[in-house]
């Protein structure tokens, strides 16, 4: 009997490891995905404010 | 313990860890499942079936350890307003559910070819099936407050309520007749299982606790971002 038939449990056992690997995947990947679009949000808002406070400080000096 | 309750210190520690564990889980993982699906032997009663058990028992494990550390996490944020612990409790709750839920579809494709049914309403499967409503219930309450602090509280104390169920599912097998075997690893008087199957047993249970630290530790990162971001945004609206 191969390796690919599980010796008459293919349909069990192909289905268990399956949904194991594309549950923990998805899992992963839209957890990297959250932290990384989230750190180019903060960025963002780190740039703008550093931009707003240099604008400011021009203003107060004339 | 309230050294480690600094954000910026935790990004930092945790930055390192990570690389690290995402090793390990990729390592773990793959001596796992070559054990699990080709060192091992099939069992004599059950066939190469067997081999479910080494995603569906280490599955099952991660649902139970999970809870307990968002039960605790929860209980520490609540008394001692620990930050850090707040926000692993939050983070911890998608991995649980995805655990228990792999620990049921597991289960049932198990079950339909060794008991001939894919669910029976006994009282370990019944337990685990609250136990992935709870998971369920701590999200939508995390997420049903305006404010995200007193969110988090209120998922906490359900969290900690919630906890009565984990001793309910370790024993419902010794307390009630049911379906499902008697635990066969855990327990006084030694693992009732041969070294063979014991082996990728715990690689793979080693795995999967590898991933939690590794995905929890981006997930508390990601929060504590979120909340930088909620704090600047308050900042500039307010000019």
């Amino acid at each position: 009997m191969s390796f690919v038939e599980m010796g008459g449990y293919a349909a069990y056992v192909w289905p268990a490891f399956g949904a194991t690997a594309v549950v923990l995947t998805v899992l992963v990947a839209t957890s990297l995905r959250s932290l990384r679009v989230r750190k180019q949000i903060l960025e963002g808002l780190q740039r703008d404010g550093e931009a707003g406070r240099v604008a400011c400080g021009r203003k107060s000096a004339t | 313990m309230h050294k480690y309750a600094n954000p910026t210190l935790f990004l930092r520690v945790s930055a390192l860890l990570v690389p690290w564990l995402a090793a390990a889980t990729l390592l773990l993982l793959t001596a796992g499942l070559y054990l699990a699906l080709l060192a091992s032997p099939p069992d004599y009663q059950q066939g190469e079936s067997v081999r479910i058990m080494y995603v569906h028992v280490p599955a099952a494990w991660m649902a139970l350890f999970c809870y307990t550390s968002m039960a605790t996490a929860s209980a520490i944020g609540l008394i001692w307003r620990h930050p850090i612990a707040e926000l692993t409790a939050k983070a911890t709750a998608p991995i649980g559910a995805s655990f228990t839920f792999l620990a049921l579809l597991t289960g049932s494709l198990w079950g339909k070819p060794m008991w001939g049914a894919w669910w029976v309403w006994d009282a370990r499967l019944t337990s685990v099936l609250i136990l992935f409503f709870l998971y369920l219930g701590y999200m939508a309450l995390e997420n049903a407050f305006d404010d995200p602090v007193r969110g988090n509280r209120a998922a906490a104390i359900l969290a900690l309520v919630g906890i009565v169920n984990v001793p309910i599912i370790k024993f419902s097998v010794d307390w009630w007749n049911t379906l499902h075997q008697p635990a066969s690893v855990v327990r006084l008087d030694g693992p009732a299982i041969h070294p063979s199957m014991l082996a990728p047993l715990l690689v793979m249970a080693a795995a999967f606790t590898c991933y939690y630290l590794w995905v929890v530790l981006l997930r508390v990162q990601s929060e504590i971002i979120a909340g930088k971001i909620r704090g600047l945004r308050l900042r500039q609206a307010h000019g």
